[in-house]
């Protein structure tokens, strides 16, 4: 595969995003009607929906903890949401994804609130082009919401790449096919801590420093398009004056 | 492991001798328990290791076998790493396929191995875009006593860094295996340190005892090569509590430091 | 509004409910509308699955039957337990007598909260007067949060919702609203009227729009 000058000199990537710039992303909320909470994003091309059920009655009933809320969470990607078509059966990708989403999560959710139940988070990723998981992340964050479970914050979520040697935030798949390193983070941002934090490729100590700091900017971007759809859905039940 | 639930008379003793820096087997928060490798203890394989570090006990063995590359790689070979959590390691670990974390682990040292660019894949093709060698990496968990993830990179590693590697033989379209063995072309050297978040301290190399209690754990692996250059090459945040960022930074500092006296152990090549 | 992590207060305040404690600090855990009322800090949910509380009359749904006991799906993350002498006012003699022949799964019951502390199902009683399986009439579901809306400031609007319909309407706490008219369309018209309470729960003018809406829509 030739590989194609991905950034110009002038620092203006593939799409002509500037390096820290991000795709336009837009959440919705609310989007199925048997979900107890539901949130639809699109995130550039990538597009995932995401239900949330419970708390509810833990099945099967061994699965219940006696202090605290089970949280199960699944990442899934639809057969035609890559170029090439993907097995629907589960990848140990996607266990592997199931499982950091759920710990992305886990942090914010009073789960102590709800013993002996269960909480269900599932993302249906039905087109894929790159940044999957931290939108699916920020997206249950807002289903999560939406079902009125009690949370001590949203969780924003982004990724920022080495490409071509320069830091740029939201790779599309062509950088990230062709990038030198991956790091997706997600934040609980009016708490400042890290909720996921993920990398490969190949970072010097400071590019890894530099990478937080942008990986933080991108979250703090995300969080204020997540609180704009929250008041967006919101404000049709409601006209009285914010207190 | 979702369903223990966390002993908090031992969460507090930890967190407690922890404020004068001290563990419960007598570490200070930044030692690792000692770390022991065997090579080649597996003749069959082509490479192989066991690991020891404490009582957790980690066996890796590495096989070759010819097949056919990726199509968007035609001229590379593969590597492939898995992990098994076997029954006999522990009461938690059940039969059946791999579970979440056992699939976790693989994944993690999987990205330490590859994207420290330690085998050079371009030397694995055989016949461009048809025939490439495909080195198995399987690691086995014998006895979990904590720190899979370290003990696991570190038994991966050390069978690749002693592994020989089949010769082929081509004559037209078709492959002939002969007796033969060369060196498998190594790269950068990838190590991951791993510590547990309990509190607001960080313990290098946890116990299972540790582990139970932990809000979280963060792995760093760096990689260095034959200059001497040390870069970070995979990363990993695993458990449900949280890291700040300054937590974050600190612990890649202790990784930084800890790598390189994981290095010292570490078997010399085969070459 | 304010959604989670959202900082209400800072300094002395208690925390009521929806809102939790750190350090000085107070913040929402949910989506909602905050309040500020004698030093307590609350928001009132905009979303939300029903909580039980003790002495909180529910409308709940026969889904599994045991054998001295109704499993009910009160719409809370728990299933409430009726006793057999709860409902019955007497024990059941399950060698000779199916449970299900007094209250079979789908049935309706209107009970009240017993017991419930989340390290055990909630446990329910039907020995009050009004009480018990329901016979007749429609019950229709809305959202468990929008409750007080419906009932309204010291039962305004419900009392407007009887008043215009002439139907008998009792209103559970988990959000179950049960309507008995004289027939099937009156029934309607408050189901419909409730669904519109229920989105546009937080406007100004709703109770004068309901009003209107009964009105023109009477029966």
């Amino acid at each position: 595969m030739e590989k194609k000058k991905l950034i110009t000199d002038d620092g203006i990537r593939y799409d002509g995003r500037k390096l820290d710039e991000l795709r336009p992303i837009k959440f919705q909320i609310g989007t199925l009607k048997n979900a107890d909470g539901s949130a639809y994003v699109e995130w550039g091309r990538t597009k995932i929906l995401v239900g949330v059920f419970g708390p509810r009655e833990s099945h099967p009933k061994h699965l219940a903890l006696a202090d605290r809320c089970y949280i199960r969470a699944r990442y899934h990607m639809a057969p035609f949401s890559v170029e090439e078509r993907k097995s629907p059966a589960p990848s140990r990708r996607e266990i592997e994804l199931s499982k950091v989403m759920r710990e992305a999560l886990e942090p914010a959710i009073f789960a102590e609130f709800f013993p002996r139940t269960t909480i269900d988070i599932f993302a249906e990723v039905l087109q894929a082009d790159g940044s999957t998981r931290c939108a699916a992340i920020s997206a249950a964050s807002l289903a999560l919401t939406d079902a009125g479970v009690p949370m001590r914050d949203l969780v924003s979520s982004m990724a920022v790449a080495k490409v071509e040697g320069k830091l740029v935030l939201d790779v599309i798949d062509q950088e990230d096919k062709q990038g030198d390193s991956d790091m997706p983070m997600a934040i609980m941002p009016s708490k400042n801590v890290i909720t996921l934090i993920q990398m490969d490729g190949l970072l010097t100590h400071e590019e890894f420093i530099q990478s937080v700091e942008l990986a933080k900017k991108g979250c703090m971007e995300v969080y204020a398009k997540q609180k704009e759809a929250l008041e967006e859905h919101f404000k049709k039940t409601m006209d009285r004056e914010e207190v | 492991m979702t369903n223990q639930i966390i002993p908090s008379v031992k969460r507090k003793q930890i967190i407690e001798l922890a404020e004068s820096g001290k563990r419960t087997d007598g570490r200070s928060l930044t030692d690792m328990r000692p770390v022991e490798i065997q090579t080649n203890v597996i003749e069959k394989a082509e490479g192989s290791a066991t690991v020891r570090l404490g009582d957790t006990y980690v066996i890796a063995g590495v096989k070759f076998a010819i097949g056919d590359p990726f199509p968007d790689i035609p001229n590379d070979g593969v590597m492939s790493v898995s992990a098994e959590f076997v029954p006999l390691a522990s009461s938690e670990f059940e039969t059946g396929p791999p579970d979440e974390n056992a699939i976790e682990l693989a994944r993690v040292v999987d990205r330490g191995l590859r994207e420290s660019k330690l085998l050079d894949t371009s030397k694995l093709c055989i016949i461009p875009g048809k025939k490439v060698w495909i080195a198995w990496v399987d690691i086995f968990i014998l006895d979990h006593r904590g720190n899979l993830m370290d003990a696991a990179a570190l038994a991966g590693l050390s069978a690749l860094l002693t592994s020989k590697m089949p010769k082929a033989e081509v004559s037209g379209e078709e492959v002939k295996v002969t007796e033969e063995f060369v060196p498998v072309p190594l790269r950068a050297i990838p190590v991951n340190v791993t510590m547990a978040k309990i509190g607001d301290k960080l313990f290098v190399d946890p116990s299972l005892e540790e582990e139970e209690v932990m809000d979280c754990r963060l792995s760093v692996a760096f990689a260095e090569d034959d200059q001497k250059q040390e870069k970070i090459c995979a990363m990993q945040k695993g458990g449900s509590g949280t890291l700040t960022p300054e937590e974050l930074l600190r612990a890649v500092e202790i990784a930084k430091v800890k790598s390189q006296e994981l290095r010292k152990h570490l078997p010399s090549g085969g070459k | 509004m304010v959604v989670p992590g959202t900082l209400l207060a800072e300094g002395r305040y208690n925390a009521g409910v929806n809102v939790y404690k750190e350090d000085d600090k107070f913040f929402s855990s949910v989506v909602g509308l905050a309040e500020l009322r004698n030093e307590t800090v609350t928001v009132i949910p905009l979303r939300g699955c029903y909580i039980p509380f003790v002495d909180d009359v529910v409308i709940g749904k026969v889904v599994e039957v045991i054998s001295t006991a109704w499993m009910l799906d009160i719409r809370s993350p728990w299933q409430g337990v009726l006793f057999a002498k709860e409902f019955l006012s007497k024990p059941l003699n399950t060698m000779k007598e199916d449970a299900r022949s007094y209250l079979d799964i789908g049935g309706m019951v209107k009970a009240k909260v017993m017991a419930f502390d989340r390290t055990r199902n909630p446990s329910l009683t039907t020995r009050e007067p009004e009480l018990g399986k329901i016979q007749r009439g429609t019950v229709i579901e809305a959202d468990p949060t929008r409750v007080p809306r419906i009932i309204g400031k010291k039962g305004s609007m419900i009392n407007l919702l009887k008043k215009e319909s002439g139907c008998q309407i009792f209103v559970g706490q988990n959000g179950r609203v049960w309507i008995a008219g004289k027939s099937r369309d009156e029934e309607a018209v408050v189901a419909e009227a409730i669904r519109k309470i229920e989105a546009e729960a937080h406007t100004t003018g709703l109770t004068d729009r309901i009003q209107e809406y009964l009105v023109k829509h009477r029966v």
